[in-house]
Formats: structure tokens, sequence, C-alpha cells
């Protein structure tokens, strides 16, 4: 027990932020799509290939921040096509979410082969390195915890600020929820509803890609298979405990990053078997969306808008 | 007598005609499934090219490892068979309106209960152990989808990520298992193997097809059955195309959505327990390269109807055999297979992209 306790460290907070990073991203990237109306189960895709694209740009340049852009467009550009395959086709947005999905993890592990001859992680990249604020690194604990970090952090803190921002204090941000809410009468306002909703499902897939591209340049700095690991998932979850609020889904993020930091102490501390632990976030996830949903009313209405 | 034989070929003409338009009319429907099919294949291809293999050289290694002789047609259809397990599995959970995309981990858990009950007994007789086992796997499948039906029905928790979130925990429950209680001696993670008692009987050597397959046969005549023509597959189907009339029909949802998820994980707990009782005769940590994935790719591409699934399977469990066979020949990396099911999947996702395509192609006489 005395171990158990030791466990609970100002450096366990430390490491709970950097992993609520890749969660709180894709979580944001929930949150812009379904404000629009449109489910986006392949969070987890879109970040697993540009968790890859990140450091295969990063291979080729040797500059992880070449890396974060390819990363950030991979994103992007998976975004756009699961528009255009759910709002201009009008597909089924899970089946569509799950393609990507598959496709990702199979992309990945092929391209991988292809690039570096191993499925299983690619060659060692240069990652971002870590930056540390002035003054805020210099307060006890709090400097500890958030003081110093790679800079994906600090941007996923502004992004949630941002995001909140422009969903709610901005003309813009009343135009995606219109379209969100009720696409006929925003485009009766004069709002071109498909534009709306091809940008702001982009926007989701670019803030997976970033999600993606910490995961891959700034914790591990190589790509290694299936490193999403559910983490988008976790995100979906993460926006649904947070009411589909930006501050929300950053807190609901933080549990679940918590949740990821501790499970990799306790695996180095060796107590339990490693699988046991590693359960730890999933079995997590499933009880909050047990605890908080019925509460849970979606913001959106999901059915595809046809115009008359 | 010249009357009688122009009578008869009248008649014979007739019956040609109506059997070619019903030929055409089935070819209709099934049309966006076998472009979308032929879309991945030639998209694939581009993949390919781009990295510098020879497509006509990789998808001609993986049809002569899938079809080019006896044992590889029995390969096939051994891959097919826990697909088959898994694709009713999605299909049925879908027919209620729910998305069960964690039909890997009812499988693997599945697996685990049958090889369980396959190592815990000796000296059983076959027919009563062999139930046993397929019952075991048959329930902790059930069991493996009963947990998100349950909380889907009850507290409304999105079925997409808890049956996702369970297939981890599955995953990493049954490597505990195989790992350190049930693990046997030797460095691979397998159980140790099961009672000659509970193994399905191999019905095509030297190839590893098992009786698993009749079961998944059988099972997509139950499953036809049951969603055609009981009440229950009636009242899930009311269910899964409008719940709220459904509901003021007087069905029960909470029940018919239970009922449909615990069924259908059931089916791929079956599924798993055929595995690891016809193939593997232990279970082996990793021992699904992702039947789930490809159950989901082969209900969408088999129309969502039980029979389109034993087709789709087959062509799924092809894909499966074969790409072993190319990238053995050729080297091409064998992840291939899941680019191909995902691309199907993304153009099954939107059939009104491929008339779209068909349109700008040309080919406007199809897309109608």
């Amino acid at each position: 027990m005395v171990e158990l306790l030791d466990v609970i460290t100002v450096g366990l907070f430390t490491a709970a932020l950097r992993m609520t990073t890749p969660i709180a991203f894709a979580s944001l990237g929930g949150i812009f799509s379904e404000r629009v109306g449109i489910i986006n189960i392949g969070l987890e895709g879109m970040m697993l290939i540009s968790a890859f694209a990140g450091v295969a740009a990063t291979y080729f340049s040797g500059n992880p921040w070449l890396g974060v852009l390819a990363a950030v467009l991979v994103g992007g550009l998976l975004g756009l096509f699961h528009a255009l395959l759910t709002v201009k086709f009008v597909g089924n947005q899970i089946v569509s979410g799950t393609g990507i999905n598959i496709f990702a993890l199979g992309f990945t592990a092929y391209m991988s082969q292809v690039l570096w001859g191993s499925r299983g992680a690619s060659e060692s990249v240069q990652g971002l390195e870590v930056v540390s604020i002035p003054l805020l690194k210099d307060i006890p604990i709090i400097g500890d915890i958030i003081g110093t970090h790679t800079p994906l952090v600090y941007l996923m803190l502004i992004i949630t600020v941002l995001s909140y921002v422009v969903l709610f204090k901005t003309p813009i941000g009343l135009r995606i929820r219109a379209v969100g809410e009720h696409p006929a009468a925003a485009d009766t306002a004069g709002i071109d509803v498909f534009k709306t909703k091809y940008l702001c499902v982009m926007v989701s897939g670019m803030l997976a890609g970033l999600g993606g591209a910490f995961l891959s340049l700034g914790h591990l700095s190589l790509f290694a298979w299936g490193m999403t690991g559910g983490r988008g998932f976790i995100a979906m979850a993460a926006m649904i405990f947070g009411n589909w609020m930006p501050f929300g889904a950053f807190g609901a993020s933080f549990l679940f990053g918590f949740a990821d930091a501790l499970q990799m102490r306790l695996q180095a501390l060796g107590l339990l078997p490693p699988q046991i632990i590693l359960t730890i976030p999933y079995i997590l996830t499933v009880a909050v969306l047990a605890g908080v949903v019925r509460k849970a009313i979606p913001p959106s209405n999901y059915k595809p808008y046809v115009k008359e | 007598m010249a009357e009688k034989t122009r009578e008869q070929y009248l008649e014979t003409k007739e019956l040609l005609r109506r059997f070619f338009s019903r030929l055409e009319l089935e070819l209709r429907r099934i049309l966006p499934q076998i472009i979308a099919i032929l879309a991945a294949f030639l998209a694939g291809a581009i993949v390919l090219l781009l990295t510098g293999y020879s497509p006509i050289e990789a998808y001609g290694a993986l049809m002569r490892g899938a079809f080019g002789d006896a044992f590889g047609v029995g390969q096939t259809f051994t891959q097919a068979t826990p697909i088959i397990f898994t694709a009713l599995a999605f299909l049925f959970a879908f027919k209620s309106g729910l998305f069960n995309i964690g039909a890997e981990g009812q499988l693997l858990v599945g697996g685990f209960a049958a090889a369980l009950v396959g190592i815990s007994f000796d000296g059983l007789p076959s027919f009563v152990h062999v139930p046993m086992a397929l019952l075991a796997g048959a329930l902790a499948g059930g069991l493996w989808g009963f947990i998100p039906a349950i909380l889907k029905a009850k507290l409304g928790a999105h079925e997409v990520i808890t049956t996702m979130m369970l297939s981890y925990v599955a995953f990493y429950v049954t490597g505990y298992l195989v790992n350190y209680p049930y693990k046997a001696p030797g460095w691979v993670s397998q159980t140790p193997p099961i009672a000659p008692s509970a193994e399905l009987p191999r019905i095509l050597q030297p190839t590893q097809l098992s009786a698993s397959i009749l079961i998944a046969v059988i099972l997509v005549g139950l499953t036809h059955y049951t969603l055609q023509k009981t009440t229950f597959g009636y009242e899930v189907r009311a269910i899964g195309l409008n719940p709220a009339a459904a509901e003021s029909g007087g069905i029960s949802i909470t029940r018919g959505m239970i009922l449909a998820l615990v069924i259908s994980g059931a089916m791929a707990g079956l599924g798993g327990a055929g595995e690891v009782m016809g193939v593997h005769r232990r279970f082996i940590e990793g021992f699904s390269p992702g039947y789930g994935w490809d159950g989901l790719a082969v209900a969408l591409v088999g129309g969502l109807n039980p029979v389109g699934v034993l087709l789709a399977a087959v062509l799924f469990g092809a894909l499966r055999s074969g790409g072993m066979v190319m990238t053995r020949v050729t080297g091409v990396p064998l992840d291939i297979v899941s680019i191909l099911q995902a691309l199907v999947i993304l153009f099954v996702a939107a059939p009104m992209l491929i008339r779209y395509l068909l349109k700008r192609g040309g080919f406007k006489w199809l897309s109608s």
C-alpha cells in the first residue's frame, strides 16, 4: 500500500497533463464535428495516420515541426474525406468513420514496412524539444506540473480556450451551432450549411492530427503500430462527459490522461501484470460513459441535411 | 405437332426472359457492392504501384493462393469461417439499430472460454464436451455483448464507444490469462492443448477447415429465419427501422436491444470457440488477425443480409488466405489486405459516391 501511495507524486500530474494532450486535442476535434451534426468516430484513425505522417515527414526532412505540419494537413484531408462521404454523398457516419479507422491501422502498418521494413515501429526521429515557461516554471508544484513541456501541450491549452471563444463568443460559433442544431433554419438565415460542415469536420481532423503528432513526435519520437490505442474513442467519451463543451472536454480528457499516466506508473512498479493495468483507461471510459449519460444530450441534429 | 413445338418454344423463351430480367434485377441490386469491391482493388493497386510493387503480380499471387489449388480453397474457407460468425454478429446488432464494433473482443473471450472448458475436463464423451465448449464460447461472447447492451438500454451509453473499449479489455484480459494462470510451458503465449474430446473435427485434411464452418452455415440460416420469420426478428427489425414507432406499437426497445446485442456477442463468441476448437486446438495469443473487423466489412458488403454475408465472407477469407501467399511470394506487406478491406467499407458506406463516380466515368446507364 505504501508503494501505491508513492505513485501519487508531482511527476504523476506532469505525466497526466502530457497524456491529456492527445486526448484533449481529439476531443476538441470531436466537438467541432459534432457541433455541426457529424459524428466523427474516425478520430482514432485520423490520429493514427497523422502520427505516422508526422514521423514520416520528420524522417525525411529532419525537422519535427514540418512533421507536425504534415500531421495537421493529413488530418485535415481525412476530415475533408469524412465530410465528403457523409455530407455530399450522405453516407453513414459510423460506417465511414470505422472505415477510416481500419484504413489507418492497415495503411500505417503497410507504410511502416515499406519505409522502415518493420511493422512494429519506425526508426527513431528527432522529436519536439521541451520548452520551459519563464516565471511559471518557478512556482512550486504548479511550475513542476505545467512549467516544462513540449510546445504542443501549451498549444492544446490555448486551443481549448480558443475553441470556447470561437464556438460561444463569436458570430462564427453561432453559425456553427446553428448548422448543427437546425440546419434548415440556418440555411434560411443565409448560412452556407454545407461549407460550414466541411470546414468544421476538417478542423476536427486537423485537431485529431495535432493529437497524433503529439503522440509520435512529442511523446515517443517514433511511430509504433496502433500507437493511438483507442485514444480517439476515449476522446469521444471525454467529449460526451464534457457535454460537448471545450472546457468540459478538457477536464474529462485530464481524467483519462491521469488514468493513462497512472497506468504507466503502475506498470513501472510491476506490482500487477501489465495486461491488467493496461485495462484501466478502457474500463474507466466505460464507467464514465455509463455514469454520465442520460444527462448528456447531444447538441446537434445528426440527420444528413438535404437541401429542399 | 408443330403447334406443340411452337408452344414449347414460346414457353422456354418466356422462362428465359423472366430468368434474365430477374438476374438483371439481382445484379443491379448488388451492383454497388461489386463496384465497391472493384474500386477498392483499383485504389489498392494505386497504393501498390506507388510503393513499388506490381499490382498484377500481387493480386495474381493472392488469387492463386486463394483459389489456385484444393489446399488454397480449403484455407480460404477456413479463413472465411470466423468471418461469417463476426459478420452475422455485426448484422444482427445492426438490424436493431446498434453498431457492435466490438466483435473482435467478443470473439476473443468466446475463444478463451471454449479453451478453458476444453482443457478443464478430461474423459468426457465428445458429444458432451464439444457442445459444452461451444456453449461456453457463446455465453462468454454473449456476456461481452450484454455489458454494452445494458449500458445502452438503461443508461444510454453509446455502444460504438463501449463495445470498442471492451474489445481492448478483452484483448488484455485474455492476454493476461494466457500469459499467467493458463500459460502452457514454453515461449509461446498459449494455453495447453484442449482435450481431444473437445476438438471439432477437421473436414478437409490437410487444410485446417473444421466443422466450425458447418455451424457457421447453420447460423446463417438461423439468422435469416429469425429475422424474417419470427416475431422476435420482426421486433428487432422494427426497433432498427424506427424505435419510436416500434415502442408505440408495443415493442419493448430495451428488451429488444439487449437481446440483439447479447445474441450478436454470442455469435462472435461462438466464432472464437470454433477457431480454438477446430483450427488451433488451444488459445493462442493474437490468433485473430482482425476477424472482428473483417466481419464488419463482410456484413456491409453482403448487403446486410445473411446469404450475402456467406458470399462476401468467402471473398474476405480469400483475401486472408491468399494474402499470406502473396506476402510470401511477392513480399508485399500483408496489411494491404486491411487497406483493401477499409476501402471496400468506405465505398460501401456511400452508395451515392459510387453512383457519382459511375456518372463521371461515363457509365450513366449503370448508375440508374
